[in-house]
C-alpha cells in the first residue's frame, strides 16, 4: 500500500510528532475501510504540510479537500475542533488525512494557502462556518453567510433554525437603498 | 443583532481608484451568470484588471441539514445540489454512506448506478456546452443541447417517476429496479439520438470560426496551477491533468470483477486536452460524451439479474414496497428503518467517497456517532473548489470574456453555496 510509505516517509523526517495512523473507521467485523488519518499539532502543521507535498515518497500534490468538524458533542472526544485536511496524491494515487484539533475560545490553525493554492476558499468557508482563524490567509472573509452575522452555523451549538437572523434580517427596497 | 451593518454601496466611483478605473458589478441576477452569482469587475477600460466573485446567495445550509436528515432522507437534498445532473449526487452521496457502512452492492445494484451516473454527465455536459455556446453569442447551439437533454428526462422518468429531484438511489441499493425495456429505450437514446446530437455540436461549435476565436486561448490554466488550485473534472482534464477517480480510484462498473464473477471493468477513454483554454474544455466535454455512451453500452450488454438492493440480514436495506403493503413482517422491518429512536446503525467513525461527477470530483465526508443521522455530513462541491480558480484565469482579459470563461467552468450556484 502507497500510503503506508507516505507515512513512513513522514514518521522518519518527524520522529517527535508520533505519528500514529489510525483508520477513518473500523466496521463491527474488525475490517477498515483503508482510509488513514494521522494528527499533527497545529505549530507544525506547515512544515508536516510542506514535506507531504514535496518528498518523493509522499508527493501530495493536491488538497483535495479542507473541512472541519465540531467534536462538541460526539464519544469520547477530547478537543472540539477538528480541522480535516484530505490529501491526494495524483502519481502514486494515494489519500491521507491530517487532522488539526484545536480548542475554544480562540481556536487558530495556520493557513495552507502558500503551500496548496486550492486552500483558499475552503479555509474561507471554514472561518465562515466554524469561525476558525487561519493565521496567514491573503484574504480571510465570509464567504457563504452574509456580513454582518456574528454566528457560525455549522457549530453544534447553533441551531438548526437559526437564532432569527431571518426575522432580523431587514430588506432594502427602493426607498431605503 | 443587526444585519445590515455589513452593507455596503455597490457602486464604487472612479475617484475612489484615482485612475479611470471603474467598478462593474456582474450579477447576482444576469442571465449568464448561470444562477445567483455576483462578480465585481474593476475594469481598466474594456480590461478586467482584478476581479472579485462573492457568492452565498443560494447558500441553505445542506450541510447543516445532513446533521438532522437520516441517511436515506439526505438523498433528496443532494438532489438540489447540482441540479444539471442530480442523479450523480444521489449516486456520490450514498457512495460515502455505503464506505461508511462497509457495504458491498449487488451487481445489477452497480450497472444500474454505473448507468445513471453516465446518464447524468451527458445531460450535464449537453446542458453545459449548450450554455457555453449561449454564453458567447450562440442562442441555437443552447437549444440543441436542451432538445436532446429532455430525452435523458424521459429515460429517467421511466426508471423512477421523476424527471427533475429523481432520488434515485437508497442505502445499499436503488429504490426500484428498471421497468422492462427500459434498457432498449437506453440504447435507442444513445444510438439513433446521441450521435447525431453530438455530431450538430461539433458542426455548430467546432466548426464555427466565430465561436473557436472566442473560446480559445482563453482562461488558460497551465499543468501544475490546475493541480496546486484543486481543479478536478473536465477543467483539469483540459490542461493535460491525466485525473479520473473512474480509472484511478475505480468503483462501481469501473472496477475489474465488479459483478463478483470476474468481469473486466468497462473499457473507456479518458480525454485530455493540453491547452487549458475554454476549447480545451469544450472539447473534453464532447468527448466525454461519447465514451459515457461506451460505457452504458457495455454495461447494458452485460447487465446482471439479480436485487437492487443488499440482502435484508445486511440490515440497511429498506424492504420492498410490495412486502411492506403484504406482509405483516415487512411492514416491521420497514418501521424499524424509518422510525428515529431504531434506524440504521452506522460504525463510529469517519468516511470519505467520492465519484467522478460531471464537473469533478464530488466527495462526501461522513463523522458518525452511531446514531441514525450523520454527525457531519461534509460535501466536497467541485462548483466550489472550481470557481475559485476564477479571478486568476479572468485577470487581463477582456470584459467579454468573462462570460466565456465563466461558462467553461460549468459553475452551477446551488452546488457551490449549498
Amino acid at each position: 500500500m502507497a500510503v503506508a510509505e507516505a507515512i513512513a516517509a513522514l514518521q522518519e523526517r518527524f520522529p517527535e510528532l508520533g505519528l500514529a495512523p489510525q483508520p477513518l473507521v473500523r466496521y463491527a467485523d474488525g475490517r477498515d475501510s483503508g482510509q488513514l488519518w494521522v494528527r499533527v499539532p497545529a505549530d507544525r502543521l506547515l512544515e508536516v504540510a510542506r514535506f507531504a507535498r514535496d518528498d518523493e515518497r509522499c508527493r501530495f500534490e493536491q488538497l483535495c479537500d479542507l473541512t472541519c468538524v465540531d467534536y462538541l458533542n460526539y464519544p469520547d472526544a477530547a478537543d472540539r475542533f477538528g480541522v480535516v485536511y484530505s490529501l491526494l496524491s495524483l502519481s502514486q494515487r494515494h489519500r491521507l488525512w491530517l487532522k488539526v484539533f484545536v480548542n475554544d475560545p480562540e481556536p487558530v490553525v495556520p493557513s495552507v494557502t502558500r503551500i496548496w493554492k486550492g486552500a483558499e476558499w475552503p479555509e474561507r468557508e471554514v472561518f465562515d462556518l466554524f469561525g476558525i482563524r487561519f493565521e496567514g490567509h491573503p484574504d480571510l472573509r465570509r464567504i457563504l453567510c452574509p456580513e454582518g452575522i456574528e454566528d457560525h452555523p455549522l457549530r453544534k451549538d447553533y441551531p438548526l433554525r437559526g437564532r432569527g437572523e431571518r426575522e432580523a434580517f431587514v430588506p432594502i427596497d427602493r426607498e431605503t437603498a | 443583532m443587526s444585519m445590515a451593518t455589513g452593507y455596503e454601496p455597490s457602486l464604487h466611483t472612479a475617484a475612489e481608484f484615482g485612475e479611470d478605473r471603474w467598478t462593474l458589478n456582474f450579477g447576482p441576477q444576469h442571465p449568464a451568470t448561470h444562477g445567483t452569482l455576483h462578480l465585481q469587475l474593476e475594469l481598466d477600460g474594456e480590461r478586467v484588471v482584478k476581479c472579485t466573485p462573492h457568492i452565498g446567495y443560494l447558500h441553505s445550509g445542506f450541510e447543516k441539514l445532513g446533521e438532522h436528515l437520516n441517511y436515506n432522507q439526505y438523498v433528496v437534498v443532494t438532489d438540489r445540489m447540482n441540479y444539471c445532473s442530480p442523479i450523480c449526487n444521489n449516486v456520490a452521496w450514498h457512495t460515502a454512506v455505503e464506505k461508511l457502512f462497509g457495504i458491498e452492492l449487488t451487481p445489477r445494484c452497480k450497472a444500474l448506478r454505473t448507468i445513471v451516473q453516465e446518464l447524468g454527465r451527458i445531460q450535464d455536459h449537453l446542458l453545459c456546452l449548450g450554455a457555453q455556446a449561449l454564453d458567447v453569442g450562440g442562442l441555437t447551439g443552447f437549444l440543441y443541447g436542451f432538445n436532446e437533454r429532455e430525452g435523458i428526462y424521459d429515460l429517467l422518468e421511466d426508471l423512477c417517476g421523476a424527471r427533475f429531484t429523481v432520488s434515485y438511489t437508497r442505502v445499499g441499493g436503488v429504490v426500484r429496479d428498471c421497468p422492462d425495456g427500459w434498457t432498449d429505450q437506453v440504447l435507442h437514446y444513445l444510438r439513433e439520438v446521441l450521435p447525431p446530437a453530438i455530431r450538430d455540436f461539433e458542426a455548430l461549435l467546432i466548426r464555427n470560426r466565430i465561436f473557436v476565436e472566442r473560446c480559445q486561448g482563453i482562461g488558460v490554466i497551465s499543468h501544475d496551477d490546475a493541480i496546486n488550485w484543486s481543479l478536478t473534472g473536465p477543467v483539469a482534464r483540459a490542461s493535460g491533468v491525466k485525473r479520473d477517480l473512474r480509472k484511478d480510484e475505480p468503483y462501481l462498473c469501473f472496477e475489474d470483477g465488479w459483478d463478483g464473477r470476474g468481469a473486466p471493468a468497462v473499457d473507456f477513454k479518458v480525454p485530455i486536452a493540453t491547452t487549458g483554454d475554454v476549447m480545451g474544455r469544450v472539447l473534453v466535454r464532447l468527448e466525454e460524451m461519447r465514451q459515457s455512451a461506451r460505457i452504458i453500452e457495455q454495461v447494458i450488454q452485460r447487465m446482471p439479474d439479480g436485487p437492487v438492493m443488499v440482502l435484508p440480514e445486511q440490515d440497511v436495506a429498506l424492504p420492498d414496497k410490495r412486502e411492506i403493503y403484504f406482509s405483516i413482517e415487512g411492514l416491521i422491518h420497514h418501521f424499524e428503518k424509518i422510525m428515529t429512536n431504531k434506524g440504521l446503525e452506522p460504525p463510529v467513525g469517519e468516511a470519505y467517497g467520492a465519484i467522478e461527477a460531471p464537473n469533478g470530483e464530488l466527495g462526501f465526508y461522513l463523522v458518525s456517532d452511531g446514531g441514525n443521522c450523520a454527525y457531519r455530513a461534509r460535501c466536497r462541491p467541485p462548483s466550489f473548489i472550481n470557481y475559485q480558480v476564477y479571478p486568476v484565469l479572468i485577470e487581463g482579459h477582456q470584459i467579454s470574456d468573462v462570460v466565456a470563461v465563466l461558462g467553461s467552468l460549468n459553475i452551477i450556484a446551488a452546488e457551490l453555496d449549498r
